[in-house]
């Protein structure tokens, strides 16, 4: 820990994890890690997690405010660039990510508030000549209880800084600020039109490019003639960059119109033929095959299927899906004297840092990146090829630029959460138990093909130390060359002798990146639309089944029992709707969701969802809420809605009508509960969605009697 | 050139009358509160008012707002005194990644000067064009409540809200 002068002298305090790389000398007179106390009573805080709308931005602030002694809404925030004093501890790189930012900020930004707060009383006691225990920090200031004599922290922060740093440790109850619903930091300015995302970033000068790619995925350029587009007005350059043409122009609307008269030759590459219609055969003969990697296997699963009395079979698919962040991709960058500054929006500042120097051969010391307000991020923006692009296209022009991606874009040339397909064949016994249950997945990897963009040059120590790290994010029990893939299969909650789990890797070429809850995705889908099965193969309530099988998982039961009673679960779903549930664990928190439905015109229609999460201690429950209100949303729409489909190698959607989110109108009642426990603090972005496509699936089976295992769900024409 | 009443301010701007209204706000005068989402009128992220109404401006060419009043996000608060829907979207913690809240509340603020009281579905009806990836939907129906209600209570005229000459 350290502390130190700020520029324009106040207190800095430097608050380092365990493990994390040591601040150089220069740093006690930078921007401190985490607070900066200036001498004009500003309280800055930094944002070591970047805040896509999860609300990290305020979790940070009221972490530290708890134990500083000021009120949050006075706290002014600035976004972490790269910097490795902000690697997130959990990951050990600087990414946000895996909805690791409670878990990884509750230690050190309490740490670094009560630091403070013990810096700046002792200072204040200092000049009085009194005695510390007679003094508290509180509202921005330090006060002299028995003379009520006061100092403001900026005040105080000079002589504060000077001070030896003590080892104080945080409170662990009676907190005033953590456990309240306090109102979100980041509201104000975003309701004003004040916030400034990425796309909105102004770099004097800069100008504005739009890309030309080629149509398929890993396809080059071949040539192209920009002679038509330069004769247009407000165009400056037509360049080609590794990802494929730049159209630069004054405005995004002059490169937009005159990338439009940009002749190109693509050469198509390995994707050329590709198309969802063989990649779903394959991944049949995948999962109904016997090859692949055999990741968990507990009892004799195959032995006991084969000699059982009642074995139930199931294939269930998963397409694949785009993020569609609202703001779509984009980067500012300027590359001069050997020398890159970029604005992003970016859930990995230092990743930026890392991939640019190596697209542009200069050391990552000479790259700095400004992280912006995320309009969006789901994982899309683990992925850095639009910040590469952008540090091209300045390198190329010579000068400062913003590359804007345009919807279509955006939906054609991300990354995708992969898609995948389950074979679950599942044995019960006279009873109704389930007594063997082997699980094939059949997915491409999503490690193997992003990991050395992670890792740079540290491969292969650094690899191995990365899908360690990752997989524990997953919590995959078991070694495996992919846990994210199987995520939540290889952990299955329920009793159950006999468990077998099969990854079969079927790799396209088709970029993929984390999309929210990653494999869970898909992997509850499968395994909670199945128990639903199994339920129904044993004549019982699939509330009463599920339960009867987690007696010893006492988090998945509670979350479970408490949908099960709030939407009223034991009494008969109203007339002409049916009711279905499903519990998952995920990033380390319990999630549990009963949605109600009803068919309309032949369409699935939800009109009711209860979620309930656990995830431990909460710091801010109506945050906890909005999240669960957001996976709700956000599962509906992959769940009824959305596919990413290939044909020639292209993706055949394009925009919001054929990749279409949920609607206002679509929207159904959503109730949230949580449900509190002193255990740390776990993820809450993604957990919530891997229960709602499964939830929704056995509500349809239960008004219906169709079992529909394909997402998104359609019903078969009558 | 192009000229129009910008937040109460008269603009002249050097650009063709094709060029949609979005990027001359955004690129050329730079204001960049309004927000680019799909290109196509699918999102509503780009929703300013023109005269007083809700419109896209990722379509709508320039030189249709000759001589018109354009009200953005930036002119929606008369000064320090926020529009109702803006008090109620901080005080219900509406936004999350707040992307598309510019366009939420230019349209939601356009429904309520035509329908100070709306009804469920009457919001459902207005609100529908707007996507959020974030899925703020129950709290913006919760919002446009809770803003009628503070508008009636304090006896706020909504249409005069948003025609009303801002402040400089």
């Amino acid at each position: 820990m350290q502390a130190g002068l700020a520029l324009g002298g106040g207190l800095v305090l430097e608050i380092l994890p365990s493990g994390a790389h040591a601040a150089g000398s220069k740093a006690n007179f930078t921007p401190g890690a985490f607070l900066r106390i200036t001498a004009d009573d500003v309280v800055t805080v930094v944002l070591a997690r970047a805040d896509m709308g999860q609300g990290t931005s305020t979790m940070h602030v009221q972490l530290l405010a708890e134990e500083l002694g000021i009120d949050p809404s006075k706290v002014k925030t600035e976004h972490a660039g790269n910097d490795r004093r902000y690697d997130n501890p959990v990951m050990g790189l600087q990414l946000t990510g895996g909805s690791t930012s409670t878990a990884a900020s509750w230690g050190p930004y309490r740490q670094a508030g009560a630091t403070a707060r013990a810096m700046l009383v002792a200072a204040a006691a200092k000049r009085w000549g009194v005695t510390r225990t007679d003094c508290v920090a509180r509202d921005g200031a330090v006060v002299h209880l028995p003379t009520q004599q006061r100092l403001t922290f900026g005040a105080l922060a000079e002589s504060a800084a000077g001070l030896h740093v003590p080892e104080v440790a945080p409170r662990e109850k009676d907190f005033t600020l953590i456990g309240k619903p306090i109102p979100r930091v980041d509201s104000m300015e975003k309701v004003l039109g004040q916030a400034g995302y990425g796309i909105d970033v102004q770099v004097p000068g800069a100008k504005v490019a739009v890309l030309l790619r080629c149509p398929v995925p890993g396809g080059t350029l071949e040539s192209f003639d920009g002679s038509e587009a330069k004769k247009l007005s407000g165009v400056s350059h037509v360049v080609a960059v590794p990802s494929g043409v730049a159209v630069v122009g004054d405005t995004y609307w002059h490169a937009r119109r005159a990338a439009q008269a940009v002749k190109v030759k693509w050469s198509e590459g390995a994707l050329a033929k590709f198309d969802s219609k063989t990649l779903e055969a394959d991944h049949l003969n995948a999962v109904r095959g016997s090859t692949g990697e055999r990741v968990k296997n507990t009892g004799d699963a195959l032995d006991t299927l084969t000699r059982a009395g009642t074995v139930i079979e199931a294939e269930y698919s998963a397409p694949y899906l785009a993020h569609a962040t609202m703001e779509p991709q984009n980067a500012t960058a300027w590359v001069r004297d050997g020398k890159v500054e970029i604005w992003a929006p970016t859930q990995g500042a230092m990743m930026a840092a890392e991939q640019v120097a190596r697209a542009l051969d200069v050391s990552q010391s000479d790259v700095t990146v400004h992280t912006t307000w995320l309009g969006g991020g789901f994982g899309r923006r683990i992925a850095q090829d639009y910040v590469i692009e952008a540090a091209q296209v300045s390198k190329a022009i010579g000068g400062p630029v913003k590359v804007v991606w345009s919807r279509e874009d955006d939906m054609r040339h991300s990354p995708y959460r992969p898609a995948a397909t389950h074979r679950v064949r599942g044995a019960i016994s006279a009873d109704g138990k389930p007594l063997a249950w082997h699980h094939r997945v059949a997915s491409q990897s999503i490690l193997t093909q992003v990991l050395p963009d992670f890792v740079g040059g540290l491969l292969p120590s650094g690899l191995h130390f990365l899908r360690r790290t990752l997989a524990s994010l997953g919590q995959s029990s078991v070694s495996t060359s992919d846990p994210t893939s199987v995520e939540g299969i290889d952990s299955l909650p329920y009793d159950l002798p006999h468990l077998a789990v099969d990854f079969v890797p079927v790799e396209t070429g088709v970029p993929v990146m984390f999309w929210r809850s990653v494999g869970h995705s898909h992997t509850a889908f499968a395994t909670e639309s199945f128990i639903d099965e199994l339920a129904h193969a044993a004549k019982a309530d699939p509330f009463e089944y599920r339960r009867s099988l987690l007696m010893r998982q006492h988090r998945h039961r509670w979350v479970l029992e408490l949908v099960a009673e709030k939407v009223g679960w034991t009494t008969p779903a109203p007339e002409g709707l049916g009711r279905g549930i499903a519990v998952h664990k995920s990033f380390e928190s319990y999630a549990a969701a009963a949605a109600e439905v009803k068919i309309e015109d032949g369409a699935i229609v939800v009109k009711r969802v209860v979620i309930a999460i656990d995830c431990g201690r909460v710091v801010n429950p109506d945050i906890v809420k909005q999240q669960l209100e957001s996976a709700v949303i956000f599962g509906l729409s992959a769940t009824l809605k959305q596919r990413i489909t290939f044909e020639n190698g292209r993706v055949q959607q394009s925009n919001f009508h054929d990749f279409p989110p949920l609607r206002l109108s679509e929207t159904p009642v959503i109730e949230t509960y949580l449900r509190e426990n002193e255990a740390l603090p776990t993820g809450v972005g993604e957990p919530g969605v891997p229960v709602i496509a499964p939830a929704v699936a056995n509500a349809v089976f239960a008004l219906t009697g169709q079992r529909l295992r394909s997402l998104p769900l359609t019903l078969p024409p009558v | 050139m192009a000229k129009f009443k910008l937040n109460g301010v008269e603009r002249e701007v050097d650009a063709p009358p094709e060029m949609p209204l979005l990027w001359v706000i955004r690129d050329v005068l730079k204001l960049t509160g309004t927000k680019f989402g799909c290109g196509m009128a699918l999102c509503g992220a780009c929703t300013v008012h023109l005269n007083g109404q809700a419109t896209r401006s990722c379509i709508l060419p320039v030189g249709a707002v000759e001589g018109q009043q354009v009200r953005t996000i930036e002119g929606l608060a008369k000064g320090e005194a926020l529009h109702p829907c803006q008090r109620a979207w901080n005080e219900l913690s509406v936004p999350q990644c707040g992307y598309c809240q510019p366009g939420q509340l230019m349209q939601a603020s356009s429904l309520l000067a035509q329908n100070p009281a709306p009804t469920d579905d009457d919001i459902t009806a207005s609100m529908s064009g707007n996507i959020c990836r974030c899925g703020t939907y129950p709290r913006i129906r919760a919002a446009i409540h809770r803003a009628a209600e503070m508008a009636k209570d304090e006896q706020v005229d909504l249409k005069a809200a948003i025609t009303s000459e801002p402040l400089k």
